[in-house]
């Protein structure tokens, strides 16, 4: 009992090229935040491997794959996850400090990253005083801040109701537009997935179950 | 992250939970307080008692004597010449023992039982020569009148005992003797003192002579002190003194003057003790060595000072492990509400890895709030430390008072002290700090996202 071993992520290979779209869909527990993970670089693969830049990611030691979280990566999740006790630009300055930037320079640079999510005359508040949409931009803020190359959203608007989910998912499909940011959303709901994403990846049992890309999205931006 | 960065997040987050910290912080400020007021209590009393002894004189203080003085029941030096071939201790030894580096003054001890008269009625006694450089002695404290206006004034001080025989009080033991009561009617009263000089004729080596003529002295009593005749220096054993210049141009008859009769060959006399003070208690050994190699004989009170300096180093480390007991018990405080708040923020602390955050900076915020812990403990624990002491030393010394004792400051809380206390309690909480920092730096991102 309890000995039994799961594999969360099995088999997959799949490539993202950069400024593209994806949206990994499955049930739950079948896979798809597992490999978000191994992507942001929080979890190891016991075998295989995970590409990066070119850098193999289950190579690199736990303080180089902190500077590639700090420095590549953006990550957004449903749950928000910001820091209670600090406001609104508290918490979009802390990826900052640990990129050790210069404590002048911060406030701009959470400023001007607020501004892009709307929330730029909300600096001084809580996140308890803020609504689901507005901490989820503050987020989106925070994820943004260091200039990742690649966004990593779990869930986002798992939280939000529908117009709210509509707006946050507007904000980040324009960030992959306006500034070729490699998108890799974790969505259970395909509706979503197929307005906006690329590319869309199904797992189930943590297999890549298929990968397809989106016509929808390539009409629309046809269209456009 | 930077260290200000790291200080500045782990203030916020003490603040967060501030009953908690607070509580914390107190048990490092009680430990710290415990640490100070026992190392000072320590350090307090070691200081008490070098002040008391080197303010008595015996600190820097060289007792020379003649290796011919075989009475002595000090052990005679091995080294050197055999007593029947040693050196005279005379004039030109005393001269030469003044050139001694280091050395700051050498005169005889001089102490002869003598007559004393006093409104007409005969009084014996033991006299003393007192040098004037004993003027800031410690053993005067307490002295009625003042002391010598000169080295060689026609004055003298008497000891309470003998004042309240020269009063015709019935004798009583020293504690019972008010100073106060004893020296009102003898101050600036004469005494006279008979004494037999001794006076050196014929110069031939093989047929020394000398001759003793009895002389009376008038003296002017100037002061009355409170010295025990019974303690341990020396010349305190007498109940008069004298100014030491004065007494040495007396050439007044020393008792072992008799010893040396069989070679006093001039009015130059031999002397059975002479008294080194040196500048300052530290350069007693070497004075010693040097005058222990011109054939001498010596004794100081370092070799005493050297098992007392070693006593207090042991009451201090004595102190310091039951001073620690308390900082000890803090520091599991610490660890305790350090693992508390990791098992509180795990969450966050799995945010901040995703976001970018090394095992370092994690470790780093831990040990910053440790440390500030620490500090904080011990800035109030050092004050905390200090009015203890303060009260305890207030209240003693109202004990003392009551008991009539004079009051003592046995308590003192040196800059030193201060500064250790601080780094100590520092670094107690860094150490404290380990473990839940290692913790909190190992915590898998993955499993700290997803705990509620």
């Amino acid at each position: 009992m309890g000995s039994a071993t799961i594999r969360a992520v099995d088999g997959v290979s799949l490539d993202i090229p950069a400024g593209d779209f994806l949206a990994l869909l499955g049930a739950s527990g079948s896979g798809k935040s597992s490999l978000l993970n191994l992507l942001a670089g929080l979890d190891s693969p016991t075998s295989g491997r995970v590409i990066s830049g070119g850098k193999d990611l289950s190579k690199l030691s736990r303080e180089q794959l902190a500077e590639y979280r700090r420095y590549t990566v953006g990550m957004v999740f449903q749950a928000f996850n910001l820091i209670p006790r600090m406001n609104v630009l508290e918490n979009v300055e802390l990826p900052l400090r640990f990129a050790e930037v210069e404590r002048t320079k911060r406030a701009n640079m959470a400023a001007r990253a607020l501004e892009r999510v709307g929330l730029g005359a909300r600096l001084g508040h809580r996140p308890i005083e803020l609504s689901g949409g507005e901490q989820q931009r503050v987020a989106l803020a925070r994820a943004l801040v260091n200039q990742p190359s690649i966004l990593l959203a779990d869930e986002p608007t798992g939280n939000l109701d529908s117009r709210t989910g509509t707006e946050i998912m507007n904000l980040i499909q324009e960030l992959n537009s306006s500034s070729g940011m490699t998108v890799v959303l974790v969505t259970h709901e395909q509706p979503l997935a197929e307005k906006y994403a690329k590319r869309l990846v199904s797992l189930a049992d943590g297999k890549l179950v298929s990968d397809q890309g989106n016509a929808k999205t390539v009409v629309s931006r046809g269209n456009a | 992250m930077k260290l200000y960065d790291s200080v500045e997040l782990a203030a916020r987050n003490l603040r967060e939970s501030v009953l908690r910290n607070s509580l914390t912080t107190l048990g490092i400020a009680v430990g710290v307080a415990s640490l100070v007021a026992m190392l000072s209590l320590g350090i307090g009393l070691q200081r008490l008692a070098s002040k008391r002894l080197q303010s008595s004189g015996l600190f820097d203080t060289v007792v020379v004597t003649s290796r011919r003085d075989l009475r002595s029941d000090r052990e005679q030096e091995t080294s050197g010449p055999a007593p029947a071939e040693s050196p005279d201790l005379d004039e030109a030894a005393r001269h030469k023992i003044e050139k001694v580096p280091g050395v700051l003054e050498v005169y005889p001890e001089l102490r002869f039982i003598t007559e004393l008269r006093f409104d007409d009625k005969p009084h014996l006694t033991m006299v003393s020569g007192m040098a004037f450089s004993s003027k800031d002695s410690d053993s005067l404290e307490g002295m009625q009148g003042r002391f010598f206006s000169s080295g060689d004034a026609h004055e003298a001080i008497v000891q309470k005992t003998f004042a309240a025989e020269l009063l015709g009080k019935p004798r009583h033991g020293p504690d019972e003797i008010k100073i106060a009561e004893v020296s009102k009617p003898l101050l600036g009263k004469q005494i006279v003192m008979r004494y037999a000089e001794r006076t050196a004729s014929g110069t031939d080596k093989d047929s020394a002579s000398y001759s003793v003529v009895t002389r009376e002295l008038p003296l002017v009593i100037v002061g009355v002190t409170d010295l025990d005749p019974d303690s341990m220096r020396g010349p305190a054993r007498a109940r008069l003194f004298v100014p030491e210049e004065l007494l040495e141009g007396l050439h007044a008859m020393q008792g072992y003057d008799y010893r040396d009769a069989t070679r006093a060959t001039s009015s130059e006399p031999i002397y059975s003790t002479l008294i080194a003070r040196v500048k300052s208690a530290s350069k007693a050994e070497s004075v010693e060595e040097g005058i222990k190699k011109m054939g001498f004989n010596t004794f100081s009170i370092l070799d005493a000072t050297k098992s007392m300096r070693r006593f207090f180093a042991i009451l201090d480390l004595f102190l310091g492990i039951f001073g620690s007991l308390a900082l000890t018990v803090a520091s599991i405080g610490i660890i305790n509400t350090l693992v508390m708040a990791i098992l509180e923020r795990r969450r966050e602390i799995g945010v901040m890895k995703a976001i970018g955050a090394s095992d370092k900076d994690v470790r780093g915020l831990f040990f910053a709030e440790a440390g500030a812990m620490g500090i904080l403990g011990g800035a109030f624990g050092v004050v905390l430390g200090w009015i203890i002491g303060s009260v305890i030393n207030f209240g003693t010394n109202i004990y003392l008072h009551r008991q009539g004792f004079p009051a003592e400051h046995f308590w003192a809380v040196p800059w030193w002290l201060v500064g250790f206390a601080l780094v100590f309690a520092f670094l107690v909480s860094l150490v404290s700090g380990l473990y839940p920092a290692a913790r909190a730096a190992k915590l898998d991102p993955v499993e700290a996202l997803r705990y509620e």
